[in-house]
């Protein structure tokens, strides 16, 4: 009896052994789904998108910045959360044949400015101050939210820029220029106030593989469209508006952001195939060192699209009752109002001037009154001054 | 029994609670398009949205809900204590010569004009602030509204809407004439509608054939009306404008035939739900007999206003009456030209402004007023607000009518202040029937900090429209009464008088080029003064501190071994 007894409490620590095992199975089964449910951190997606030419003949760097813009709000990212910059106005130019368009193809297949584009920084707005002010969050109080980058520790921000370049710096506008130093050093701004989870970083300029050379913060994924002492080349012109349409890389690129769905699981491995040097003439350079996940585990859509997590909560939360406002009381209104002369001619003849405030008297007419005492005195002798004083 | 009580005792409770609880003000919308063939051939479109609301922004409660008032306007109302606010964007100049008077005038670019309440303490702080929240709802770049264009006009500009007393402290005015409209301000300007840019009259507003167009221009008009005609209570009123002028040759093709679908790519399916009345009106004045165009659909309609002074005769288009659709279910209307023939009312009043004068150094401004009534004079208040670098010598200001002085019977200017604030003219000048007025001012160019100029500086320098508020005689009887039943583009400007109607000219804005400094030069000097001083002074400090000391050439095999042998020994080493 007592080996049976022994047994049998064998049996059942062997069983109960059994059942925890898979009992922890499921539950890190579970665990890893819900891990990957929320392995990219992130909670909101923000996108900066700056042109930074001026002048007719670089429409293609708008077109460029048009069409990343274009793609990001297809993918889901709204309006109130893309800061979009263009330096010079193409689509209303006096030079377009078609107003209101920016073509991106040849025989203006695609018009990437569209009809609901807003546009938060324009024309002189956008210098490197306004840019570096963007992405710090360093902005007058009064600067409405549509200009700000409001983004939190949990964003991840895909940040685009275009325009001319060349080793280290960035042209802005034909009068300035950004420098890698200070595109690093506000990146370091940004991870140090904790504005971003995960950056990513899209250059297409000549030799914009300069432009990510000096990043040191973590978390920032880089792309360029061609090495340091190569040039980014344009793609085709148009006969009829003029002028090139498009850079190769960003043809490219929207070409394959194209084919990108909200649902898609296309990951960065693919992104960093874009445009070889078969089509780009320039090599496109990438830097992950400094991302901690691996490339290939981030989607595309984690950066250009914008997929909202669900935490499910099981608190309840309280609406509180509406305000009923109650009438204050009959006012009876006695006065009745009227609408003014818009031009009261005899009013305005007789307006009598406005009180002008009083000033001391400048250094200027003190020095000269001074001047004109001194020569009177000189000349009549001192012995008048009793008159006067 | 019971069940009678059960059922009527709730619903008395809740009628008395609505008794108790104050209702929201009425709110009202209303939507219209006038549609009037120009003489040359040309097409002018002006659409009116307006939306009044019963409501008193100023209150301690804040206003919070909002039905068809757009919520970003009520919050900006509130929250800056507005009294009035006028803003417009336009694209193109507006031909007064060829096109005559329009409904409502703008000037080219971006211009805002603001009257505050008297409750605020800091106007300059207000305007500034209401700049920038006004530059992220527009998408425009109002923010470059500063002290140096802002000016604060004596007599022009006085309130268009209700108001106690006018003090002229509390009106601030500014334009941005460079400004660029573009979708991006057309899009939120849209949306600012109550039924949006899905239904009414406002699907006809698409970007690419609006833009496509000699002149563009909308606006936006906040300011308090009258309800009635005792006019004891006061309500909000909203007013977006769109007026657009299409050109016969760009988008006409050439033909003189235009429809809803060759202006605007759309055609009307439906009112906006939301409106209270939705009407098209086509301007028929010229053409009593069908001489000269054929309007299609036919309708039986007609409404007669009295606009601008001049007594027109409108075919109208109830969009709210099912059957002015059709069996289509889509209105579009065609006006097809028979004969070119008839000839345009000459405008009574219009301007030109223009600079004279060569080199970058000095010139001189032309405004010319032209007064085009046989007999009669009128006056005009003349605001002219040019920007600090064009330094302007007012005693070289000169009036002249017909060759003769014509002093103006009141003058207030305001001096500029460099980088602070610009030149304010206001002249109130009377035009002598059928005659040209010149006024004109000498000024000097001044020379722009390097970093003060723009990117692209051999564009030039704008200098803003002047301003011509007039009463012009109108030869028809002007209604006084402010009623509801007149169409909205008749009632804009309220009207005190019935012999004469207010109305308000922009002259072209002046484009100066300012001596430009050429931009490499300090690369060039830094690079002139490195090299004279590594050269020069390197030179000097070598000469005075180098010192020169004999040196042996490297000494030969034999003397080396020699050396070294003496070195071991300790012995003196050759020379």
């Amino acid at each position: 009896v007592a080996y049976l007894c022994f047994y049998s409490v064998q049996l059942s620590n062997m069983l109960a052994a059994i059942i925890m095992l898979i009992f922890i199975c499921f539950c890190v089964h579970f665990q890893n789904t819900a891990g990957q449910f929320f392995s990219s951190g992130h909670t909101n997606n923000w996108a900066v998108l700056v042109c930074t030419s001026r002048f007719w003949f670089n429409y293609r760097h708008v077109a460029n910045t048009l069409s990343v813009y274009r793609s990001v709000k297809r993918l889901g990212i709204p309006d109130s959360h893309i800061v979009l910059m263009l330096a010079d106005d193409m689509a209303c130019n006096h030079r377009n044949p078609k107003p209101a368009t920016v073509f991106s193809h040849r025989n203006m297949e695609l018009n990437v400015y569209g009809d609901d584009v807003e546009v938060d920084y324009r024309g002189y707005e956008v210098t490197v101050e306004n840019f570096l002010r963007v992405l710090t969050g360093r902005l007058p109080p009064s600067t409405p939210r549509s200009k700000r980058l409001l983004s939190d520790d949990r964003s991840n921000i895909l940040i685009y820029l275009t325009g001319h370049g060349g080793n280290g710096f960035l042209k802005f506008q034909d009068s300035e220029e950004i420098s890698n130093v200070e595109l690093a050093d506000a990146f370091e701004q940004m991870w140090q106030k904790r504005r971003y989870n995960e950056l990513l970083f899209i250059i297409d300029t000549c030799q914009g593989a300069s432009m990510y050379e000096r990043f040191y913060s973590p978390n920032i994924m880089a792309l360029a469209s061609s090495q340091v002492g190569e040039d980014s080349l344009s793609h085709q012109p148009d006969l009829a508006i003029g002028v090139h349409l498009m850079d190769r890389y960003t043809f490219y690129l929207l070409e394959f952001l194209e084919d990108i769905h909200p649902a898609s699981k296309s990951n960065m491995n693919d992104l960093f195939k874009v445009c070889p040097k078969s089509q780009c003439v320039s090599t496109p350079g990438h830097r992950t060192d400094l991302f901690l996940r691996d490339p290939g585990s981030v989607l595309i859509t984690d950066f250009f699209g914008s997929v909202r997590k669900v935490e499910i909560t099981m608190e309840a939360i309280h609406l509180t009752d509406p305000i009923l406002q109650l009438e204050d009381g009959e006012e009876v209104q006695e006065k009745t109002y009227s609408y003014v002369d818009q031009l009261p001619v005899s009013e305005i003849i007789h307006q009598k001037p406005k009180q002008k405030d009083w000033h001391p008297p400048d250094g200027f007419i003190l020095g000269l009154w001074t001047l004109i005492l001194l020569v009177f005195f000189k000349t009549y002798g001192i012995k008048h001054l009793k008159h006067i004083f | 029994y019971i069940l009678y009580i059960l059922i009527y005792i709730p619903i008395f409770v809740f009628v008395l609670l609505r008794k108790l609880i104050k209702e929201e003000g009425e709110n009202d919308f209303q939507e219209e398009l006038v549609i009037r063939p120009l003489h040359s051939g040309d097409i002018y479109a002006s659409f009116q949205f307006r939306t009044l609301w019963e409501t008193d922004f100023m209150r301690e409660n804040k206003v919070s809900h909002y039905r068809l008032f757009p919520k970003s306007l009520g919050q900006v109302i509130s929250k800056f204590s507005v009294r009035e606010l006028h803003i417009s964007f336009t694209q193109g100049y507006w031909r007064t010569m060829q096109w005559g008077q329009p409904f409502l005038p703008s000037p080219p670019g971006a211009e805002l004009w603001v009257w505050f309440q008297d409750s605020v303490t800091d106007v300059d702080a207000a305007w500034k602030e209401l700049t920038n929240v006004l530059s992220g709802i527009f998408c425009a770049s109002l923010n470059f509204i500063d002290s140096t264009n802002t000016v604060q006009p004596s007599a022009s500009f006085k309130p268009l809407g209700i108001v106690n007393e006018t003090d002229h402290r509390f009106l601030r005015y500014a334009t941005l004439p460079r400004e660029i409209v573009c979708t991006e301000n057309l899009t939120p300007w849209k949306k600012l509608l109550p039924c949006g840019s899905k239904a009414g009259l406002a699907v006809l507003l698409k970007s690419e054939k609006l833009f496509h167009s000699s002149f563009f221009s909308q606006t936006v008009h906040i300011r308090p009306v009258c309800q009635d005609r005792e006019c004891k209570t006061t309500s909000w009123e909203l007013r977006q404008t769109l007026n657009v002028v299409f050109d016969l040759h760009t988008s006409g093709q050439g033909k003189r035939e235009w429809s809803l679908f060759k202006m605007f790519s759309r055609t009307l399916t439906e009112a906006c739900p939301l409106a209270s009345s939705s009407k098209i009106y086509i301007d028929v004045t010229d053409n009593p007999q069908e001489e000269y165009f054929e309007l299609s659909p036919a309708t039986p309609l007609l409404s007669q206003a009295v606009v601008l002074g001049d007594r027109r005769t409108f075919s109208v288009y109830d969009l709210t009456q099912q059957v002015t659709f059709g069996t289509v279910r889509s209105l579009n209307l065609l006006i097809r030209w028979k004969s070119t023939e008839g000839d345009m009312l000459r405008p009574l009043l219009h301007a030109e402004r223009y600079v004279a004068g060569y080199g970058l150094q000095t010139g001189e401004i032309h405004t010319v007023m032209y007064n085009n009534h046989p007999f009669r004079s009128f006056p005009v208040l003349l605001l002219d607000s040019v920007p600090w670098y064009l330094r302007l010598y007012i005693h070289t200001l000169t009036v002249t009518s017909k060759g003769k002085d014509n002093t103006p019977s009141y003058i207030h200017y305001q001096p500029s202040k460099d980088r602070m604030r610009p030149h304010l003219l206001e002249m109130l000048v009377q035009l002598p029937p059928h005659s040209v007025t010149e006024v004109t001012v000498q000024f000097e160019r001044a020379l722009l900090k390097w970093t003060e100029y723009t990117p692209d500086p051999n564009h030039g320098f704008y200098v803003g429209s002047s301003v011509i508020s007039a009463l012009v005689p109108s030869s028809v009887a002007m209604d006084t009464n402010i009623t509801q039943e007149q169409p909205l583009f008749s009632s804009f400007f309220p009207c005190k008088e019935e012999s004469s109607y207010f109305v308000r000219v922009y002259t072209e804005p002046l484009l100066v080029n300012l001596p430009t400094p050429d931009f490499s030069m300090p690369y060039n000097v830094i690079c002139l003064t490195c090299t004279v001083v590594a050269v020069g002074y390197g030179s000097l400090y070598n000469l005075l501190t180098r010192s020169f000391q004999i040196e042996e050439p490297n000494p030969r095999l034999a003397k080396k071994i020699a050396n070294f042998i003496r070195r071991i020994r300790g012995v003196p080493l050759l020379s």
